[in-house]
């Protein structure tokens, strides 16, 4: 081979790996990111139900219900308008009512949202910063401060 | 009046290290040999200053001084002493402190046993090095201050997330940051070389033991970081595709890259230009994540919101410090010789396809790290990109990199056997395909690919074997002849084996466990029983309890297998003091087979609990493959042909957390 050749084979190489991580990545975030949505963008934006979503709020006082087995119920809200969630599971440690909340999961067609996952985070003055700039922008006065110290965030 | 002291220090080590930048870099520059060197006690006195600063911050953390504003918000009378030494860096403030710490020991660790760099290239290494510590002490001073006092000071702290309070994570930001910031020393190098104008093989064989220090712990910090998401998170994960775990993802990937191209250069004289850019890019990759996990920029679970002013100055010191660079690359690399000529199908060519798949992958990792954020950035529409995003991308680059991995290092330089090679891969081709076979015959459930997933660990793990049989001439010599080669064989190759076997076992642990791992979530009552990967785990009850600074409810579980006792689990939630804040402690019952995993969750109506048993196939392998590559860097680390360039010793200068 040339050297003219060997460089061919070397540039034709990585032009193709990168070509072919070029539609991964494309594909990928074509079918596999989620939105985040609060209950009011879901009224106003029409999502579809089934379609993979992300609902952040906060979980409404008084709306945890543990229904048999490990079936667990709850309205997140915006404080303007409430979703009810269903989720089957065991809830992370700081789920607690009136704190934030991010459930992820899909509409099921009847004002109703199942979650698979459900991700909390807190301490008295902390909020997932989702659910506390999407509160904002809907007008909601926290009145908290954030308040840093989470979990890997205290890694590099 | 100790804080005080440490706040002086700190401020003394920057003036020290802006001394340190300018004197030596002159110097070199007109060939002053008094001048360049002036670096070293520089460098030394720099990283002292340092620790002096860093001991100090200790020492406030261990009397509990809630006079700093630092230690009230992050400390608590009652907590035990060994969290609140590592509560030093678990916090933003302290974990700059540690960085700085850590850039300051490469530093001076170049200084004491870089006795055979030519002065000119010494001078110029720790004035870039000393750079860098310029920006980010000023960063720390500027905006991120870990001696500011508060008046009047609390009764107590605030306390240490309980999350944080444990050793695994407690002890992984040293050897983490000792991997991450350690890649500051390549970069230093590549600038140095550049602004030198003049590379060459001694170049690598320096480098290659700083890379290769840097590299073996970020390797186990990772995996520690991995650990302990596993058993304290609770839902038995071990990898969550999150910015934060991301961060510390690309420089490795890119580390491991110029790993091994730093080979070729060091044995062939070839690939220099794209050694040095990888060195400047491996760096940046460390910035990036610096600035991902210390600015406040994150959007996932793992966030959390800082003053925008830190974000900003980092994101400076990124764009000084990468756009510096690779601007300086621009004009000088072309000056440069290109190295020597190799066939595609060779060991060079190889590693250039291990390079071409390593880089692509850290890309596109970088594509799903940053995507969210500059989405958000643009139009305010929130996304979040998870495990399916990088499944898609990263898996389908690591295929053809596991693949090829085993034949690279049995292509001869230059121009390879590709068949013969082939030929003596011949075993792993057979182990492979007893593996495939077995998984099939032991697992029904499961994707139909994961048997091939598996079969691709072992063989790349069968090739680290024939790798080295093949060199001490395993069945073409006699005993005698192979157990002389297997002695006289260098470490590195000793070195190459356990880092090439230990991937094969992780990716054997990652796939096995992804594939067939068993979940069970459901409410027990005492006295229920569940069966969970072969084994019978019975329910017994629950107990409060009280630990040093928390209450906790322990759960019992008696697990049988067939029938007989195996072992009793408690798993427990945990409440702490300060502050009140609730923590999941999983029980764990851990074979070779895998691990038997039971946490518990809220009480129920009625009397019962809700429970998630897991059974995790051979996880262990995941962190035990890590570990073996670690040590395959260790071994490679003491090998005497490294110690030309920069002894082993750099180990055992490693921050100890003094008393």
């Amino acid at each position: 081979m040339t050297r003219k050749q060997k460089r061919g084979v070397l540039i034709g190489g990585g032009v193709a790996v990168l070509g072919l991580a070029l539609i991964l990545v494309l594909f990928a975030l074509k079918d596999s990111i989620v939105f985040f949505h609060t209950p009011s963008d879901i009224a106003e934006k029409g999502v579809q139900p089934g379609q993979r979503i992300r609902l952040g709020g906060l979980v409404e006082q008084g709306s945890v219900v543990r229904g048999q087995g490990t079936t667990i119920t709850f309205k997140v809200t915006d404080t303007l308008k409430d979703i009810p969630v269903t989720f089957t599971g065991v809830l992370p440690d700081l789920f607690k009512e009136g704190q934030g909340v991010v459930a992820e999961g899909v509409l099921d067609g009847s004002g109703g949202f199942k979650a698979d996952t459900v991700l909390a985070k807190h301490d008295e003055n902390y909020m997932p910063r989702d659910v506390a700039k999407a509160l904002e922008a809907k007008g909601v006065k926290l009145g908290t401060s954030a308040h840093p110290g989470q979990l890997k965030a205290e890694m590099p | 009046m100790i804080v005080e002291l440490g706040h002086f220090a700190l401020i003394l080590a920057l003036l020290v290290a802006v001394v340190q930048v300018v004197v030596p870099m002159f110097g070199a520059a007109v060939r002053d040999e008094r001048m360049m060197r002036v670096a070293e006690p520089a460098a030394l006195s720099q990283f002292l200053l340092i620790a002096l600063a860093f001991l100090a911050l200790m020492h406030a953390y261990v009397t509990s001084d809630f006079s700093v504003l630092n230690v009230a918000e992050n400390s608590h009378s009652t907590k035990p002493l060994i969290y609140k030494m590592a509560g030093v860096w678990g916090n933003h403030e302290g974990s700059m402190l540690l960085w700085v710490l850590i850039l300051a020991l490469f530093g001076a660790a170049v200084a004491v046993f870089g006795n055979n760099l030519p002065p000119t290239l010494k001078a110029r290494v720790l004035s870039v090095q000393a750079s860098i510590a310029v920006a980010f002490l000023l960063f720390s001073l500027l905006t991120s201050n870990p001696f500011l006092r508060l008046d009047p000071a609390p009764s107590d702290g605030r306390g240490l997330n309980p999350i944080l309070q444990d050793p695994a994570l407690a002890f992984h930001p040293p050897f983490l940051y000792t991997g991450y910031v350690g890649f500051s020393i390549a970069f230093s190098f590549a600038i140095a070389a550049l602004i030198e104008g003049r590379i060459d093989a001694a170049w690598a064989r320096w480098v290659r033991p700083w890379t290769l220090a840097a590299w073996m712990f970020l390797t186990i910090g990772i995996a520690m970081g991995s650990w302990w998401a596993y058993y304290e998170l609770g839902w038995g994960g071990w990898w969550f595709w999150d910015p934060v775990e991301n961060a510390s993802f690309m420089p490795w990937l890119a580390g491991t890259a110029l790993l091994h191209s730093a080979l070729v250069m060091e044995k062939r004289e070839a690939l220099k230009i794209w050694t040095v850019l990888l060195a400047i890019l491996t760096f940046s990759l460390s910035l990036m994540g610096t600035f991902i996990v210390r600015s406040g920029v994150l959007t996932s679970v793992h966030s959390f919101a800082v003053d925008p002013a830190r974000g900003v100055f980092i994101l400076a010191i990124l764009v000084l410090f990468t756009g510096g660079g690779l601007a300086l690359f621009a004009l000088r690399a072309k000056d440069m010789q290109a190295g020597g000529l190799f066939q595609p199908i060779s060991r060079e060519g190889s590693l250039v396809l291990n390079n071409l798949l390593l880089v692509t992958a850290a890309a596109t990792v970088l594509v799903g790290t940053l995507y969210p954020m500059a989405l958000e950035g643009l139009t305010g529409e929130k996304i979040s990109v998870g495990p399916p995003f990088f499944n898609m991308t990263f898996g389908p680059l690591m295929i053809p990199l596991l693949i090829a991995l085993p034949v690279g290092p049995l292509l001869a330089w230059k121009r390879g056997d590709f068949l013969g090679a082939m030929q003596r891969l011949s075993f792993a081709f057979l182990a492979a395909l007893v593996t495939i076979v077995a998984a099939f015959a032991v697992e029904h459930r499961g994707p139909w690919l994961a048997p091939f997933g598996i079969a691709l660990g072992v063989y790349v793990m069968a090739g680290a074997i024939i790798e080295w049989a093949n060199r001490v001439k395993v069945g073409s010599a006699s005993f005698e002849e192979v157990a002389r080669r297997a002695t006289n064989l260098p470490r590195s190759a000793y070195g190459t084996l356990f880092a090439h076997f230990g991937i094969g076992m992780l990716v054997v642990g990652i796939i096995a466990t992804s594939a067939y791992r068993e979940e069970h979530i459901l409410a027990m009552k005492p006295g229920e029983k569940v069966a969970v990967g072969g084994f019978e785990v019975t329910f017994t009850g629950v107990e409060r309890g009280r630990g040093p600074n928390y209450t906790e409810d322990i759960a019992d579980f008696a697990v049988t297998r067939d029938g007989s006792p195996v072992t009793r689990l408690q798993p427990a939630k945990r409440l702490y003091d300060a502050p009140p804040q609730p923590t999941t402690e999983a029980g764990i019952h851990a074979s070779w087979r895998g691990d038997l995993y039971v946490v518990i969750g809220d009480a129920q109506p009625g009397g019962g609990y809700a429970v998630r048993a897991y059974f995790n196939p051979l996880v262990r392998f995941i962190w035990l493959g890590a570990l073996i590559m670690f040590l395959g860097g260790g071994i490679s680390l003491s090998d005497r042909r490294l110690r030309i360039g920069a002894p082993s010793r750099t180990r055992q200068a490693l921050p100890v957390p003094a008393e």
